[in-house]
């Protein structure tokens, strides 16, 4: 039999010890404190404008706080309907991110069960993730022209769908096969059908996977500036485009610059609250042997 | 109820050919064991029997009717996985209504049916709980009552207990035992487990490189091994396997080691292989067929040796005794206390009626 030798409370190495870890812990906090104000400051510093009056904007020494949260900003961007963008984005994001995902996620069961086109056809997909927007935006520009799809939701509705469906692909993939076959052929077995098994055994395993792609997916479309600008003229104007066409050769509409980018931060910021506690892993657990 | 017939069944994975063309008759009510190494294709063909995997050729019939063709769902049959498949976002009710559901039973029959096979299985006080709140026995009870509650014509079990421990695995072997006898459904069960393989099945199809190597009886197979693999493969601890030469020993046959120890064979053998006198052979005998020599006269067919004892395995009721035979180790199964130590010398007789002799060219019983 062994007995731990351990040193008695309020010894010296002991409180060393112990005076050495809190050291250790405040350094930490200091740094994480450091870098998220390094971080946060800008995202502050943009939202405190949208309150601000055009005085306290370009004050100098710089104002931190306004006098008064003052709302007149946000009233002008109701009036003159420029929160319409907020609108278009939610609609082309929304509805673009719900193809993406349908399509994306039976693509990737394929890819996953069926080993559909083999074990280079994944990699060709995910490839075409890799061209950057501006390579193809002016080749789309013309396409559309032809088309007629300029300035219209379908146009870019289709085109963040197709942009996106190789990422939903290539993560869905790695849910799906994550997913221990087992559970869908027992299923099989048990009498449901592929589809069913789909449904009521891939996608509540793959639960996490589906919320976090789906939420990713938005966010692409929801930051899209270069096909928007591109693409549109009057008619469907997304939420960056409308904020960039603030910055004006004359003068740059900070306040309104500022209310927008609020406005715009918000469904994103809504979206990752509400779906946080699925992207938690470890749903499957129990799943098979533990 | 169901019998199974399979006919030259074949399957590739990509250029390996997993299930060579296989052939089975399996009756109404039979608990039949597929049992080999690992690779040897025995959990392609039950899924195969399941509809899980396409086969390249040949057919599966149950009850008369070539069910190549048929979804999983539509064969009628019930699946217990090796790591239980158990839907870890369901309560051990929903799992194992789960089927009876796909099959759109009425509420209550459900209710009454997952009752009764929780009844069966000891497992009623679990039917709120999930799966992950479960132990690895109780998950494969669930398991298991999934399987029944359908009241398929067919059970398919893919290695059932190979995640569980020892001695769980042990109660769990005699369950299923006894739900056989109970359901008197046909049962086909996978298992690389030959211990598993004899005490449960009605008949062992031994498997080797996607071919059938022997079917039969347990205790056929056991006693009547055709080959060297399944010699070797079932019984515990495995065959003694030596090298030997065929050579006349008066009256019959005996089998001369390179030491130049010869130990007769009796009649039977030396009858039948007497046209390879002078071949090389392998001389295979089981330790519980090598006892300590009784005194007096020995039995007919019995030999007897004395040897030093190298190693001593006691296991209680047992005692696993190691010794040299021309130079290769050769295991003798003893009562306890037969030798107390290592260095022993003792009197051994081997049952030549129970040996057999391999012709080491084709690995088969001659």
């Amino acid at each position: 039999m062994t007995v731990a030798v351990r040193a008695a409370p309020g010894s010296s190495a002991s409180l060393w010890q112990a005076r050495r870890r809190s050291l250790k812990t405040i350094a930490r906090y200091a740094a994480a404190v450091a870098i998220t104000v390094i971080f946060l400051f800008p995202v502050f510093w943009i939202f405190m404008m949208a309150f601000k009056t055009p005085d306290e904007i370009f004050s100098r020494p710089p104002v931190w706080l306004p006098a008064d949260f003052n709302l007149d900003t946000f009233k002008a961007l109701v009036r003159d309907g420029d929160l319409g963008a907020i609108w278009t984005s939610l609609i082309t994001a929304g509805v673009s991110t719900i193809f993406a995902m349908f399509f994306g996620t039976i693509a990737a069961y394929s890819l996953a069960r069926f080993k559909t086109g083999g074990r280079n056809l994944a990699i060709g997909i995910l490839s075409q993730r890799m061209i950057p927007p501006i390579v193809i935006v002016f080749p789309v520009f013309l396409a559309y022209v032809f088309l007629g799809w300029i300035d219209t939701f379908h146009g870019l509705i289709i085109l963040y769908t197709a942009f996106n469906l190789p990422y939903v692909i290539w993560m869905m993939r790695g849910y799906i096969e994550d997913i221990p076959i087992e559970l869908e052929h027992s299923a099989l077995v048990d009498g449901w059908s592929r589809w069913q098994v789909l449904l009521r055994v891939v996608f509540p395993m793959a639960r996490a996977g589906l919320f976090a792609t789906t939420v990713f997916t938005f966010i692409f479309a929801w930051n899209d500036y270069i096909f928007a600008l591109v693409l549109t003229r009057t008619e469907v104007v997304t939420f960056p485009v409308q904020v960039t066409s603030w910055f004006g050769q004359q003068f740059v509409f900070w306040a309104r610059i500022g209310a927008m980018s609020m406005m715009g931060t918000l469904p994103i910021f809504f979206a990752v609250i509400v779906f946080q506690r699925y992207m938690v892993r470890g749903i499957s657990l129990g799943a098979v042997k533990g | 109820m169901a019998h199974i017939r399979i006919s030259s069944l074949h399957k590739y994975y990509d250029s390996v050919h997993a299930v060579r063309g296989i052939d089975l008759d399996i009756r109404d009510g039979e608990f039949t064991v597929l049992v080999g190494p690992s690779g040897c294709g025995k959990s392609t063909m039950l899924r195969a029997i399941a509809g899980l995997e396409n086969i390249d050729s040949g057919t599966i019939e149950i009850d008369d009717e070539v069910v190549n063709n048929l979804a999983p769902g539509d064969r009628d049959v019930a699946m217990v996985f090796q790591n239980y498949a158990l839907y870890p976002y369901m309560n051990v009710f929903d799992n194992i209504a789960f089927g009876l559901r796909a099959r759109k039973f009425p509420a209550r029959e459900i209710t009454a049916r997952v009752q009764a096979a929780a009844e069966t299985l000891d497992i009623v006080e679990l039917l709120k709980r999930l799966p992950r709140q479960l132990s690895g026995g109780q998950r494969q009870r669930v398991a298991i009552g999934r399987a029944i509650v359908r009241d398929a014509r067919l059970f398919l079990f893919d290695e059932p207990l190979s995640n569980l421990d020892a001695q769980l695995r042990e109660g769990m072997r005699v369950e299923i035992k006894q739900l056989h006898q109970r359901l008197g459904k046909t049962m086909i069960y996978v298992t690389h487990d030959q211990i598993e393989a004899m005490t449960l099945a009605d008949r062992i199809v031994l498997l080797k490189d996607g071919s059938i190597e022997q079917e039969g009886a347990p205790l056929d197979l056991f006693e009547r091994p055709v080959s060297r693999f399944v010699a070797g493969f079932l019984g515990s601890p495995s065959m003694n396997f030596l090298p030997a030469k065929l050579v006349e020993n008066g009256t019959y046959l005996g089998l001369r080691f390179a030491d130049d120890v010869t130990l007769a064979l009796p009649a039977a053998a030396s009858q039948r292989l007497a046209s390879r006198v002078g071949q090389d052979v392998t001389f295979g005998v089981r330790t519980e067929h090598i006892t300590p020599a009784r005194d007096g006269e020995l039995d007919d067919g019995f030999v007897d040796l004395l040897v030093t004892i190298d190693l001593t395995q006691p296991t209680g009721s047992r005692t696993y005794a190691s010794f040299k035979l021309a130079g290769v180790a050769v295991q003798a199964e003893l009562r306890a206390h037969d030798v107390e130590q290592p260095g022993e010398q003792i009197k051994l007789q081997i049952d030549m009626n129970r040996a057999i002799v391999i012709d080491p060219s084709t690995e088969l019983v001659i």
